[in-house]
């Protein structure tokens, strides 16, 4: 019945809800993204406390492995702890989009756009 | 206990086993990830198992859970990271279905155990080191070397870059589990406000009703952060699987 039309009516059918789609997916996400800036305050805390205090962390841990490793007490902790500070700092900047992402030569770099399709 | 807001994280044996000194008791814990496994799996397999060209409600939303992930691999990690959507689907699902099945009156949250998220971050990070080394050999190694900084500073530039990336999966679990942490005890406390407030008599009751306003809204804004947080978990996944696929631009 609709044979010849068919093809067609289904083609403009799937574009108008692609286009559909499209738009409603604009407007989420501009939604989520105003959700973001209001309600996540404290989401953004625990963020960006959490890779600080990572850093900071790690740096630790790795300093008292020497240590233990080496027998070099205190330095490797004095060492590593101040490396996981900048490290934690490094991370904090990068969550806030203030420093390029890893990898990545300079900021905003289009470079890896090719591979990444 | 009823107010005691940290109660609800205590761990509880409930078939304790004994292998070598090693305590591998049937938890609570332990019961609330199979549970997790069996309802995502159960969902995910009864919602495609009759599929058709229109989907039922139940399919679309299976659908759109792959769609979702998919796209959000392919963005980030590029068609090559495509071999690791079974992983980052299952972190999905896992993660998010915890968090869900956590919302429910008297259910343990398995994500509110730091050593839950970890083990999961670890076997993110774990995944990018060897498939990186796999793939990449030392070249891999590059990654921690930007390109464009001087001679001089790359050792110290090395240094903090290899302790920020091994930061990542402590950053990666501590938000997971904070999160959950955070609002299940808010949630706890409000409620809290509730019970105590009304046994002060008529005035208390009146005076309840505000903690009960709070802990409705709070209830909703948990489901919004469940998702949110598995979305997080997912993200940064695939941000970190990319630097195993391209490491070194």
């Amino acid at each position: 019945m609709a044979e010849q039309n068919g093809p067609d009516d289904l083609e403009q059918r799937r574009r108008k809800l692609e286009d559909a789609l499209a738009a409603r997916q604009s407007a989420s996400n501009g939604e989520g993204g105003a959700q973001n800036t209001k309600g996540g305050g404290f989401g953004n805390a625990f963020k960006l406390s959490g890779e600080f205090i990572g850093g900071v962390v790690v740096g630790i841990g790795l300093g008292w492995f020497f240590d233990q490793l080496l027998g070099t007490t205190p330095w490797g902790l004095i060492v590593f702890l101040l490396l996981g500070f900048a490290a934690g700092v490094l991370n904090v900047l990068r969550a806030t989009g203030r420093v390029a992402e890893f990898g990545s030569a300079k900021p905003g770099n289009g470079g890896d756009d090719p591979q990444r399709k | 206990m009823a107010t005691d807001p940290i109660h609800q994280f205590q761990i509880s044996k409930w078939i304790p086993i004994e292998v070598g000194g090693l305590d591998l008791s049937f938890t609570n814990a332990s019961a609330f990830m199979v549970a997790t496994v069996a309802a995502a799996g159960a969902f995910l397999f009864l919602s495609t198992s009759n599929r058709g060209l229109i989907p039922t409600r139940a399919q679309s939303v299976a659908e759109m859970a792959y769609e979702f992930i998919a796209n959000m691999l392919r963005d980030s990690a590029g068609t090559h990271g495509m071999k690791f959507f079974p992983l980052v689907f299952s972190l999905f699902m896992f993660v998010f279905v915890a968090n869900l099945l956590g919302l429910v009156p008297y259910f343990f949250t398995v994500t509110s155990q730091i050593i839950v998220t970890f083990a999961l971050a670890m076997l993110v990070i774990g995944t990018v080191i060897v498939y990186g080394f796999m793939k990449h050999g030392l070249g891999f190694l590059k990654l921690f070397v930007p390109s464009g900084v001087p001679a001089v500073v790359v050792p110290l530039v090395v240094a903090i870059e290899v302790v920020s990336f091994l930061s990542r999966p402590i950053s990666l679990s501590v938000r997971l589990f904070a999160n959950m942490l955070a609002g299940h005890i808010t949630l706890k406390v409000f409620a809290g406000f509730v019970t105590s407030l009304s046994a002060l008599g008529a005035l208390g009751v009146a005076g309840s009703i505000l903690p009960l306003i709070m802990t409705v809204a709070i209830t909703g804004l948990e489901f919004l952060v469940a998702f949110l947080q598995a979305y997080v978990f997912a993200v940064l996944t695939c941000m970190y699987l990319n630097d195993a696929v391209h490491p070194g631009h």
